[in-house]
């Protein structure tokens, strides 16, 4: 899982190199942004950010299509803003606003969007793949050739709901991509504190599910690896595995004071950022000048200081709407439900 | 027609999966079992194994999945099989089927049918007798139904599945031989509202589910006494129905609450609180309540029996309430 940006990937067209490290300069952005507004205590709660994961989410969500769906963590501003999801939309949701995807009701952990079928921000570890394996089901009796990605950490790999999971997927051959990124801590724990057997690819085999291991710092090794798994879940091959081998570059949450791993090691894999590695692949290979990079950091930069503008302009919802949303509301006919 | 309660759920089940193909049922031993109290059986055969779906024992992993489902547009019955067995997959319940509503924003709705056994009365002991329909009925997000009748276990189902909210509905094990008849033509019921069992003027006795036919035998007894209980079922308990409990309260001035659950933090104790606040002064005595004692439910019978609400509490019950008459 280490050295160079991987050969297998094959030839970069230019265009597309460019545009996978605009996403993860964009997620990257969104987050550093996020660090910076938390300590100015414009967002509260619990705030995970990805930073150091950027190319999982970027690699894969790109492979899909829009009626797919996506199913993820509390770590998953990245994954939303990938998915389709605004950067005002996300921010304004942490800022805990109305014009907030989930009406500043969800926060950080629990962000949802229906128009880009993407279901949370699930902040119970491993309870969502529950939820993927239903979309699956529902997709392969509607007979639909939809895929359902779902993330989760390696710290899931310890629950029963990841076991029960893979096992309804692999013996109701569902439509499901399931994603581990393996950031190799649970908050604190290390994998190899935490699991008798830390080949987690591994696992998934022994429920008869394709799985491959895939360097999670080489965004092009895990977009050609994605590409593949959800060709073959969509074309009927049932559920697939992705181990994505990656590293978290900051504390657990903004209450995390890391004294489980020594700054040597966070050196080490700070050296292998996905953003670098592709940046420094592409110059190294004409195919990346200056004044590209410049722009595609103005890019982003742009995008985030646009959803901190909306953000910043939000609304409370009215206090008389406390309750609403608990029950649907009078007229709501179970036909239209999210489907 | 000639029915039980068991084939009155079963009918129920039949006509949903032939009016909406968006129906399945899915649980353990559903399907080539039959059911583990015989509810689907023949089920299997007649919509085969994509719509009579058996589950591995995964009960968190196949509620979820039911949940997933239900976002991806199918109408599931997820089948549990018995309460006891639903903490296993209380997380999906309560995390995730009673909160997604919410923490989306509006956004994703839940319309998702879960019936399990509850309840005590068959030597079971305390891994498979529990009832916890209250602790659900304390979940905002979630509907909590609870048929005792015939009509109700036919026709609440149809209804539930119209609920774009994810529903729960109890099935006691005592009553799924109950016999009785069932109108040729019965079908879906309202879900949202208390029903007067018995009309009566001098108490009311407050039930649902299991203890509806006892609490109807103590209400017999009574009247041979001279006291005319009125005995109201619940059907909902949550949302409870609080105009037809203080309606009733307000008629008689008396209330016995039955209920198979412990007495601490129940549905119980919900009830006489909702009467105490807003029917006070209609009170001429105090709230009475009839529960199970306050132990895992005991394997031996004399035990069992013991430790469960039975006709002569509550028509001890029922006296004390109207000897505190003035």
């Amino acid at each position: 899982m280490t050295g160079p940006m991987a050969a297998a990937a094959g030839p970069l067209d230019p265009a597309h190199g460019r545009h996978l490290l605009l996403q993860m300069l964009r997620v990257r952005r969104l987050e550093e942004k996020c660090v910076e507004l938390y300590s100015a205590a414009k967002i509260r709660g619990f705030l995970h950010v990805y930073i150091g994961e950027e190319a999982v989410a970027a690699g894969v969500l790109g492979t899909l299509a829009p009626e797919d769906a996506v199913v993820a963590t509390y770590r998953e501003h990245g994954h939303a803003l990938l998915r389709g999801v605004s950067a005002g939309s996300i921010l304004a949701e942490m800022y805990g606003f109305v014009e907030g995807c989930c009406r500043g009701r969800g926060g950080s952990m629990h962000l949802f969007d229906a128009a880009t079928r993407f279901y949370g921000g699930n902040a119970i570890v491993a309870g969502g793949l529950p939820l993927a394996v239903g979309l699956a089901l529902a997709d392969k009796l509607a007979g639909r050739p939809r895929v359902t990605v779902c993330f989760f950490g390696e710290g899931a790999v310890a629950e029963g709901e990841f076991h029960e999971s893979l096992n309804l997927a692999a013996l109701w051959q569902l439509p499901v991509l399931f994603c581990c990124e393996n950031n190799l801590y649970a908050m604190g724990t290390a994998l190899g504190r935490s699991e008798s057997q830390t080949d987690i690819a591994l696992k998934a085999a022994g429920y008869e599910i394709a799985a491959w291991a895939v360097d999670g710092m080489d965004v092009l090794a895990v977009e050609e690896t994605a590409r593949r798994a959800v060709d073959a879940v969509r074309a009927g091959g049932g559920p697939h595995f992705l181990e994505l081998r990656t590293y978290r570059f900051r504390a657990h949450s903004m209450f995390d004071p890391e004294r489980y791993r020594d700054k040597a090691e966070v050196a080490k894999w700070l050296e292998r950022d996905p953003i670098t590695l592709l940046r420094s692949a592409m110059e190294a290979a004409g195919q990346l000048t200056h004044g590209d990079w410049q722009q595609l950091q103005a890019d982003a930069e742009a995008e985030v200081e646009a959803g901190v503008e909306l953000a910043e302009a939000g609304t409370p919802e009215p206090l008389e709407d406390l309750t609403r949303f608990v029950y649907s509301e009078p007229g709501t006919r179970s036909e239209g439900a999210g489907s | 027609m000639k029915s039980s309660y068991r084939e009155a759920l079963r009918a129920g089940i039949r006509d949903a999966l032939q009016r909406d193909d968006r129906v399945f049922l899915m649980g353990e031993d559903v399907g080539a079992y039959g059911g583990s109290f015989a509810v689907s059986l023949g089920l299997l055969e007649e919509f085969g194994p994509e719509r009579i779906r058996d589950t591995p024992l995964s009960e968190s992993g196949f509620v979820g999945a039911g949940i997933g489902a239900a976002l991806g547009g199918m109408r599931p019955i997820v089948e549990i099989m018995t309460v006891n067995f639903s903490l296993l997959a209380l997380d999906q319940i309560v995390n995730n089927a009673a909160s997604l509503l919410h923490m989306s924003g509006g956004q994703f709705h839940v319309p998702l049918v879960i019936r399990m056994t509850t309840g005590a009365g068959r030597q079971l002991g305390a891994q498979h007798s529990h009832s916890l329909e209250g602790w659900y009925a304390h979940i905002p997000g979630l509907r909590i139904l609870t048929p005792a009748t015939l009509e109700d276990a036919r026709g609440m189902l149809w209804t539930a599945l119209q609920d774009p909210d994810p529903v729960l509905i109890f099935e006691h094990g005592s009553l799924y031989n109950v016999p009785g008849e069932l109108a040729d033509d019965a079908g879906a019921v309202d879900i949202t509202s208390a029903a007067i069992r018995r009309p009566g003027a001098d108490v009311t006795l407050i039930t649902y589910g299991g203890t509806l036919p006892l609490t109807l035998e103590a209400a017999g007894q009574l009247a041979g006494e001279g006291i005319d209980a009125e005995v109201l079922d619940l059907r909902t308990l949550r949302p409870l129905d609080d105009a037809a409990i203080l309606a009733s309260v307000a008629r008689t001035h008396r209330a016995v609450v039955v209920d198979e659950g412990w007495r601490s933090g129940s549905i119980s104790a919900e009830i006489s609180a909702r009467i105490s606040e807003h029917a006070f002064f209609e009170l001429d005595a105090p709230v009475g309540r009839v529960c199970s004692s306050e132990v895992p439910i005991p394997y031996s019978k004399h035990l069992e029996l013991a430790a469960l609400p039975s006709v002569e509490r509550v028509v001890a019950a029922s006296r004390e309430a109207v000897g505190a008459r003035g």
